[in-house]
């Protein structure tokens, strides 16, 4: 999280790149039936396999081409962003609620819920992470819901320990002190002066967390394990592509772009936000 | 005991995990309207008598013995929640290190008004007005602008100077204030100085003010009392100690301290055969100490 301190100057450009590309994809996600040119599931066998635009067969309307049953890429991947965003969103508010709040308690109290909190994470994170997904998956059944509850329930520990750690650094400070000298309630201090301290720090791990769980997303729909719909799911669309590169190289590299366009995107857009956000740093 | 005091201190010892004692037996008090100096080399334990009054000592420093009576008040016998407010009432903290002792995510006006607003009840708009009659009275001349400051964006003795308003803002009868000069650079160091002793004089707010230098203690104080390894070895009128200091370690102390006209001829530390007493005596304290206590 640090290297933000040291590269503030360059947060400006990646903050607006990283934010134009999520915006933009968010936009299409939240109005992909207006966006998308074609039918996303529609099929047709006298369209399968054809290139993007600017290769020979191309047909008008299918800008990135069509997948072997003659769907077309595009709208299949703008589609594919709204599952994409609302698992990011869903999974990553959540983990985040409940690993910052433990964190927060483990930090600002210390001693026994330190403890306790602190051990429960080590048990947790020695699990391989995207193994204990796909058990997850396998024990809640698949749907949108058990993806988005598997990914917090791996994920909260991130924002534990990163949010203990800097609770404790602010815990110790003389503005603790003061504000308990003055008379303010121990809950109240934590929630009013040191939560305001760590903010920075949650915002970007949130970030970063969306882009795990759009990847985490990718991959459990990848083993066919996410949603069980035939919605498509950019995850679902690589699996898929994979089968044909050697016909259709398309169907795999450009969800793949998209997929990494914006994980990098989620991170690099908490970094410049965190830095903008920190008083100190700005 | 003394009941008129604003602060007494009697008799107060408190130990380490490990069982070492930090503090000796320690008793001072402060009268109302008085300036105490508490003076000794690092690690004396000058920080902790204040944190002990004011009720921040670390956990794992445990007192075993002795009373705290803030304006009559034994804070030992108050319940914890009565003695907070007891605490949050009646004194303050002028800290060392301006910068860490603000908030550095909150603006100073919301961080100086919310103590008037939240713990004494006080409307939005009085404390405000109060806010900047102190600030004026710490010679802060744009308080508009320093009200939206954050703290990294004022300079050390402009942090200092706020942290000096808030502390007088709500009237505490005591203001502990712990080497509230030594961050900060040598010109800035006389002017808070001295703005603390004019609102100290104006508002008639007793101090126990931490320091280990004794030029500050001379300027500052009326009492004061001479700290080693958590032992006071010396307590007097501030005029009376540098007129006929009793104590060898004050002696050596004062010997020790540099003064302006030879800065380096007189920097010596302090003698062996005086630290040699000194152990003798915190020796024989202890094993005194210890035979009633187990
Ligand atoms: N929380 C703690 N746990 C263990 N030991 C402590 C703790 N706080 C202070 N001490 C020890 O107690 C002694 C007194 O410390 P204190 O901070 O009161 O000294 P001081 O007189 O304020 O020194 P300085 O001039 O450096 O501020 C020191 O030896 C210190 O190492
Ligand atoms: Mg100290």
């Amino acid at each position: 999280m640090d290297d933000s301190r040291i590269s503030r100057h360059g947060s400006g450009a990646r903050l607006w790149l990283a934010g134009g590309w999520l915006l933009l994809a968010l936009l299409a996600a939240i109005f992909a039936p207006l966006v998308a040119p074609q039918d996303p599931l529609a099929q047709d066998l006298m369209f399968e396999r054809l290139p993007p635009f600017w290769m020979s067969g191309a047909e008008p309307g299918f800008w990135l081409g069509t997948d072997s049953l003659g769907r077309d890429l595009l709208s299949r991947l703008i589609f594919g962003a709204r599952i994409a965003f609302v698992v990011a969103f869903a999974a990553a508010l959540a983990a985040c609620l409940v690993g910052s709040t433990l964190g927060l308690i483990a930090g600002y109290f210390g001693g026994w819920a330190d403890r306790i909190i602190s051990r429960i994470v080590d048990v947790w994170m020695a699990f391989p992470p995207v193994l204990f997904a796909i058990l997850l998956v396998a024990v809640l059944g698949t749907g949108l819901s058990s993806v988005i509850i598997a990914i917090a329930v791996i994920d909260w520990t991130r924002f534990c320990r990163v949010i203990r750690a800097e609770t404790m650094g602010q815990a110790r400070m003389d503005y603790v002190e003061n504000a308990r000298i003055a008379g303010y309630g121990r809950i109240g201090i934590m929630l009013r002066e040191v939560l305001p301290n760590v903010v920075p720090s949650i915002v970007a791990l949130l970030s970063l967390e969306m882009g795990i769980a759009v990847i985490v997303e990718a991959i459990l729909s990848f083993v066919n394990l996410s949603i069980s719909t035939d919605d498509p799911t950019w995850g679902g669309i690589i699996a898929e592509g994979r089968l044909s590169i050697h016909q259709a190289w398309w169907v795999l590299v450009f969800p793949l772009v998209t997929l990494i366009l914006t994980v990098l995107s989620f991170s690099q857009f908490g970094e410049g936000l965190k830095a903008r956000f920190d008083p100190v740093l700005r | 005991m003394n009941a008129s005091a604003c602060l007494d201190i009697s008799n107060l010892s408190a130990v380490l995990p490990n069982g070492a004692r930090v503090l000796r037996s320690v008793s001072l008090s402060v009268q109302p309207g008085e300036v105490r100096a508490l003076v000794g080399e690092s690690g004396a334990g000058k920080t902790m008598i204040g944190k002990a009054v004011l009720g921040v000592l670390s956990p794992s420093v445990r007192i075993v013995e002795g009373d705290m009576l803030l304006e009559g008040e034994d804070l030992g016998r108050l319940q914890p929640k009565a003695r907070r407010t007891l605490i949050g009432a009646r004194t303050a903290l002028i800290p060392q290190d301006p910068l860490t002792a603000l908030n550095p995510s909150r603006r100073i006006g919301p961080q100086m008004t919310d103590r008037l607003v939240r713990i004494l009840g006080w409307s939005g708009q009085r404390a405000d007005v109060r806010i900047r009659q102190l600030l004026d009275e710490v010679q802060i001349r744009d308080p508009n602008r320093v009200l939206k400051c954050y703290p990294h964006e004022l300079s050390g003795g402009m942090r200092q100077r706020v942290l000096i308003a808030a502390a007088f803002a709500a009237e505490p009868r005591l203001i502990v204030a712990d080497e509230p000069t030594t961050a900060l650079d040598v010109t800035v160091q006389k002017q808070i100085l001295r703005l603390i002793a004019q609102l100290q004089r104006e508002h008639g707010t007793a101090i126990l003010f931490v320091t280990h230098d004794l030029g500050v203690v001379a300027k500052i104080s009326q009492k004061v009392s001479v700290l080693y390894a958590g032992k006071v070895v010396e307590e007097a009128e501030t005029a009376a100690l540098f007129a006929a200091p009793q104590h060898p370690y004050t002696r050596a102390l004062m010997a020790a301290t540099p003064r302006y006209t030879d800065p380096f001829a007189s920097l010596k530390p302090v003698d062996e055969a005086v630290l040699a007493g000194l152990a003798a005596e915190i020796a024989a304290a202890d094993q005194a100490w210890r035979r009633p206590h187990g």
